[in-house]
Order: structure tokens, then sequence, then C-alpha cells
């Protein structure tokens, strides 16, 4: 990989992007929200089969169900692609964010962010774990960061 | 299948002048792009009784009838998908017509997308709707924000398991723009790109897309008309019949966002839409003779060329690098420079090309042409005389 924005970006506890954008919340998809502004990653569970979904949905597809649970996630989930917004930069972000579509323990993907991590040392099928993010208006929203070793 | 008589034929095309500022409203740039193709097939604007056009579009039914004179509109319709849906547009215009619906139906996108609004930009007043943009929500707050992201973060798992380079990509760049610079229509009109100018092209989302993998925005029209081939006798243009046209769209997957299900290194909707397609034409799109692809980014040329059979999983980057898909080769890709050389008119522009290559009237004239694929991802269609 080449190009200066790729090698910037240096590891750091400090919130790399504190104008990051408040996630967009629907009547559907706000549970999912307000579980991360608690420091919970879930899975929307369905109270009748059990089963997980993400994206979430009013009604389960496998048994018509509209009950709908939460699931807390282990938090744990590999890199199954990632990529670096350069160029326009993305809106409300400082530092191009590592995007990444992450696969969780659980079966479910989830579009995120890995931090903490130099772009350099980015990698498919990387091990992550949850992590939460700060947007401009307070919000927390699960990221990933990599996965502590052992 | 329908007899020939009965069968759906492109007999028009039209468009405006491809730009980076039309000067003129999106109304007015559909209603010129519509009258041109009429006029192509010589059939009367007031005879036009069925539209449609795909999600994104901005212009309107009403104003269409308006600018038009057409008396009644017996059938309209919106699709989803956004460019996916270019090609998904003959798959309706055909049994619209086919089934008598209508007689004469008209199809039109036009934007003003580079002057009004930069498609390719973060768009923050951008909701998720019904608009083939629920997956917004998932997206924004994380800086997944334009079609170059989505697009590259989809493309990744692929990309990574074939090994594909960015020299690979470049190859399709090049190609396109090669093209392009012998069309007199295209925006890259007089201005091939070598391999090296690719690589030094900016990043727009590394590690997979530099600029020169991105088609550009442009401002601009495009129109089809189409009717059955008993009318078309009558029309001034050869007709294009409509041999085959099939869509396919898959429980749990979106469009340039697909991240949710199954294989991604696998298009199983462009498989699907093969079998379905060649069972229909009687051909598959591997013997057509011209291979008109939706190249809003160079990645989706190497999926849909293996998901459309061309050839085997992973074995894209080699068949271009080949030669197979050159202007020469065994089935020539995009002949007008595609939609990264021509122009973006979200894949239209890539159907009257097919169309203008079976008439034998294209800037780059393939020999021989009796019949032309187009695909638009989830949209497959065979054209022929
Ligand atoms: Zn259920």
């Amino acid at each position: 990989m080449t190009g200066a924005a790729m090698k910037e970006g240096a590891v750091s506890d400090v919130n790399p992007n504190p104008n990051r954008p408040d996630p967009i919340m629907t009547v559907d998809g706000a549970p999912f929200w307000r579980a991360a502004n608690e420091g919970r990653f879930v899975a929307q569970k369905c109270g009748g089969c059990g089963r997980l979904w993400h994206p979430p949905r009013p009604i389960c597809p496998e048994c018509r169900s509209k009950d709908r649970q939460e699931q807390p996630l282990s938090g744990r989930g590999t890199v199954i692609s990632w990529v670096m917004p350069i160029h326009p930069p993305a809106f409300g972000f400082d530092q191009p964010p590592v995007v990444a579509l992450v696969e969780v323990e659980e079966g479910l993907r989830f579009v995120t962010n890995v931090e903490n991590v130099a772009p350099q040392d980015m990698r498919f099928g990387m091990k992550v774990e949850v992590a939460f993010a700060t947007t401009r208006g307070g919000h927390k929203i699960p990221v990933f960061h990599p996965a502590k070793e052992g | 299948m329908v007899d020939r008589n009965s069968q759906a034929a492109i007999v028009g095309i039209g468009q405006t002048e491809f730009s980076r500022n039309s000067g003129r409203s999106e109304q007015q740039l559909m209603a010129e792009a519509v009258l041109a193709a009429l006029d192509d097939a010589g059939i009367d604007p007031k005879d036009v009784d069925g539209c449609l056009t795909f999600d994104l579009d901005h212009s309107d039914e009403v104003d269409l009838m308006r600018n038009l004179g057409c008396r009644e509109i017996k059938y309209t319709l919106r699709t989803p998908q956004g460019g996916a849906s270019s090609v998904t547009t003959l798959v309706h215009a055909k049994k619209a017509v086919e089934s008598g619906f209508c007689d004469v139906m008209v199809v039109w996108r036009a934007m003003n997308e580079r002057s009004a609004y930069r498609f390719g930009q973060p768009n923050l007043q951008i909701q998720p709707n019904g608009k083939s943009s629920t997956f917004i929500e998932w997206c924004m707050a994380y800086g997944a924000q334009t079609p170059a992201v989505w697009e590259a973060l989809s493309c990744g798992p692929y990309m990574n398991r074939y090994g594909v380079t960015s020299e690979d990509l470049g190859r399709i760049a090049v190609l396109l723009r090669q093209n392009a610079a012998t069309n007199p229509n295209a925006w890259f009109y007089g201005k091939p790109i070598t391999l090296e100018d690719h690589q030094n092209s900016k990043w727009i989302v590394a590690p997979w897309l530099h600029l020169l993998d991105c088609c550009q925005e442009s401002d601009g029209g495009v129109a089809l008309v189409i009717t059955r081939m008993d009318r078309a006798r009558d029309t001034k243009s050869r007709p294009a019949r409509i041999l085959g046209a099939e869509y396919a769209f898959l429980n749990n997957h979106e469009i340039i966002s697909d991240y949710y299900e199954g294989d991604l290194t696998d298009l199983e909707v462009s498989r699907r839409v093969t079998e379905r397609l060649t069972k229909a034409a009687g051909i598959s799109p591997r013997e057509t003779n011209v291979a008109m692809i939706y190249d809003n980014f160079t990645p989706q040329i190497l999926r849909q060329t293996e998901g459309f059979g061309f050839c085997g999983r992973g074995e894209a980057k080699d068949y271009i690098r080949d030669g197979h898909m050159d202007l020469d080769g065994r089935t020539p890709l995009s002949p007008n420079g595609g939609l990264m050389g021509e122009a973006y008119i979200h894949g239209m522009n890539n159907i009257t090309e097919g169309v203008r290559q079976l008439r034998g009237l294209a800037a780059n004239q393939v020999k021989n042409v009796e019949t032309v694929f187009c695909a638009s991802g989830v949209a497959g269609a065979i054209l022929g005389l």
C-alpha cells in the first residue's frame, strides 16, 4: 500500500474522530443504537424462535413473531473486509477511518470501524473485539479494536 | 417464448450531450432524450402509452407527459436498486409491450449528478428509506458514505481471495479509456490513459480503488423506445429485438452494500440470471458478440464477467489480461468506453451502445454483430437483430 494517508493514524487512545456523525436511527434500528449508547453490543433476538438478526427488522422471517428481544453479543469477531476512504474525506472524520465488515462469533455481520490499529497492520481474517466510540453528539456506537492476545 | 412478431424490440435510442454541467433542468434533459429517442424511432410522442425509470431519478411522469404531449399512459413503473436497475428496465419494458399492457414504452434516465449534487460524494440529505437506501443507517456513522466506499468494502473479499492486484484493475480502466478515446460521443474522447496513469492516480478508497477505477459523475439524459416487432415494421431505425431479459433479487442481499449474506466472493445473483437468460434467449451471454457490462467501478467488471459465465471464478483478471475483452477479442467489452469512458448515465448509455452495435453504426464498430449482452449486476439482457 502507498500514500501518505495510509501511514498516518498512529495507534492512540485519544478519540481520533470527535466529529464523527451521530447514528441515523430508524424506528426499527433504534434499539440497537440505544443499547450501544448504554455500552452494550447487542443483536435483535426473536422472542418466538430465538434466532438472531442484523440488520434489525420488525418481523422474524423464520417464525413471523413480532416479539423483539435483545441478545448481548460476545463482541469477538473477524475482519472479513476493510477499506479506508481517502478522497473525498469521510464526512465528520478528521482521520480517515478504517471501515470494516466484521463477522462476529454469533455469525452476524456489521459495518463498523477498526480503531487502535495502524492501517498498514490491517489484515483480512484479523481477530477483533468490540469497543465503543463517541460521536459528535455524545452517542456511543460499537467499533472494534484488534483482539488482545490470548 | 413469444413469436417474432410479438417480440419486444428497442426501436429508438436518444440522448443529450454528456457533460459536467448541462446548464438546464433534469426535466429538460429527460424530455430532450425521450424526444430524441422517439424521433430516432419515427414514433409520434403522442403515441407513448408507457413509461419507466428507476429510483434516484428526479423527473416526474406528469412532466414527461406535459413535455411530450402524450394523451394517456397505461403503464408506469419505477424500479429499485439505482443503476443496477438499468438493464432491469428492459425486463419490464419487454413484458409490458409483449403482454399488450402498453404499446409504446419509453425508458429514461436524466440527471445533473455532477453539477447539481455530486453523486459520488457524501450526501447528508440521504435518509434510510424506500429509495434503495435503508442501508445508510448502518453505514453513515462509520464513514461508509459514498458509492466508492460501499463498493470497495463489498469487493474486498473477492480481491483478497483471488489475489487481484491494482494493476489487474488498471488494465480494465486502460481498456475502457482506450475505447472511449476513439468515440467522439465520449466524455474522455481523445484521452486514453496508461497503466502508469492508473497507478499514479490518487486513492479514492484504499486499498482497492484509485481515481481511475471509478466512473466519473456526468450530467445528461438517455432514453429508449420499446415496442413490439409488429409495430416496429413502420419505425425508422433497425429494431434491436430483446431476445431475453431477466433479473433476480435475492434475500438478504443489498446492491452496492451487499455485505450480509453468504460468500461475498461469489456473484450468485448473476449466475441465477444467466441460467434463466440463456434459456429465454436461446444463447448464453458468453456466446454474444459484444458485452456491455455495468462499470461504475473496475472490480464490478471482474465479478460480473465471472457471474455471467464468461470465465470461471477467479479467472476474470487473466481473461481480461489475455485480451478476450479487447475491441478485437472474443467478446469486446463496452466499445463506447463504458460508464468510465463515455459517461455515467447509470448504465443506460451502455444499452444505447448495444443497440448501435447491432445497427452497425457505432463509433468503434465491432464486425458482424448479431447479438449483444447487456448487464447491470442483478439483471441481464440479450439483444439481437
Ligand atoms: Zn423467529
